[in-house]
């Protein structure tokens, strides 16, 4: 089996994950279009949001209520 | 043998103290005005308010922190040069880090904005602290987008063909073309980071002075919450050692 360069290593990981090699895909809501990675960074951010706000803040002696 | 008294006393810091008669300068009333307005403890304080012991207060400070890297790695970019930033291997590795942590910068910025809108942040004379922050929020979509147009690549052909009309329609494009590659170069390293640069100074200052703002007051059937006045931190007094929020 040919060894991989750094570069061949990442690509193959990276690229299965995301495809970057065609036309990108977006949704569509009536008049709202929006590409598919906005939106996924959009949820990702409410997400990190939601979770600044419900986890608690570690402290020194572990995590108060 | 008798003591030189045109010569004052040498402050803490080893410079000498000021002459009386020199109260009336104006390097002497901005320095007044500066220690009263920030006094060291306040401007560099060691404890904040219990308060912030919450993680969506961490978003400000990440927020700086990617726009610190924005910063120096677009400062290496500067050094190197358009060919080195295309070419080179190391080069193409800054230009993404340039790239993602402006990304990051935004994420953690709307993030921030998304929290202080909530917690209504503007409280307690805390008008210009919000508005800094909203005024830094546009220059930073200007600065980014005169970025996404300095790429030398099919995108920022796409965007600039793309945002002519609009910005011609506004009557902007008398003094900011944007198929204009030099000019959006110097837009983009020079005039918008100056005055991004400006205002999140500002914003941080008013920061200190203001003091972060508390959470609304929580709701009680004896003591019904009034949100809207409430008044300036103190100076970190009490509350949580920076330290431990570690």
């Amino acid at each position: 089996m040919p060894m991989l360069s750094a570069d061949q290593a990442a690509s193959r990981v990276f690229g299965a994950i995301v495809n970057l090699g065609g036309p990108g895909t977006y949704l569509h809501w009536g008049f709202i279009q929006i590409s598919l990675a906005n939106f996924l960074v959009i949820v990702v951010m409410v997400v990190v949001f939601l979770a600044a706000i419900l986890l608690p803040f570690p402290h020194r002696g572990g995590p108060r209520s | 043998m008798s003591a030189d008294v045109g010569t004052p006393a040498p402050l803490a810091t080893g410079a000498p103290a000021p002459l009386p008669e020199d109260a009336g300068q104006w390097t002497a009333r901005i320095r007044r005005r500066a220690v009263g307005a920030f006094p060291p403890e306040r401007l560099l304080p060691d404890r904040q308010p219990a308060y912030v012991a919450s993680w969506i207060y961490v978003f400000g400070v990440l927020t700086l922190t990617s726009l610190a890297v924005v910063a120096l790695s677009g400062a290496v970019l500067a050094l190197e040069g358009p060919s080195w930033w295309h070419q080179s291997r190391v080069g193409l590795f800054v230009n993404s880090t340039h790239l993602w942590s402006v990304e990051l910068f935004f994420f953690f910025m709307v993030v921030h904005l998304w929290g202080k809108f909530f917690m209504a942040a503007w409280r307690g004379r805390r008008r210009a602290t919000w508005i800094t922050g909203v005024v830094s929020f546009i220059v930073s979509v200007g600065t980014a987008f005169t970025g996404y147009l300095s790429q030398q690549n099919f995108d920022s052909q796409w965007i600039g063909t793309q945002a002519k009309d609009g910005i011609n329609a506004t009557g902007a494009g008398a003094f900011f073309n944007v198929l204009n590659f030099g000019q959006m170069l110097m837009w983009h390293i020079l005039l918008l980071p100056l005055v991004l640069g400006l205002i999140v100074v500002v914003h941080v200052l008013l920061v200190r002075k203001r003091g972060v703002v508390p959470p609304f007051p929580a709701k009680t059937a004896a003591a019904p919450a009034l949100a809207g006045d409430v008044a300036p931190a103190p100076a970190a007094t009490g509350g949580e050692k920076i330290g431990e929020q570690q």
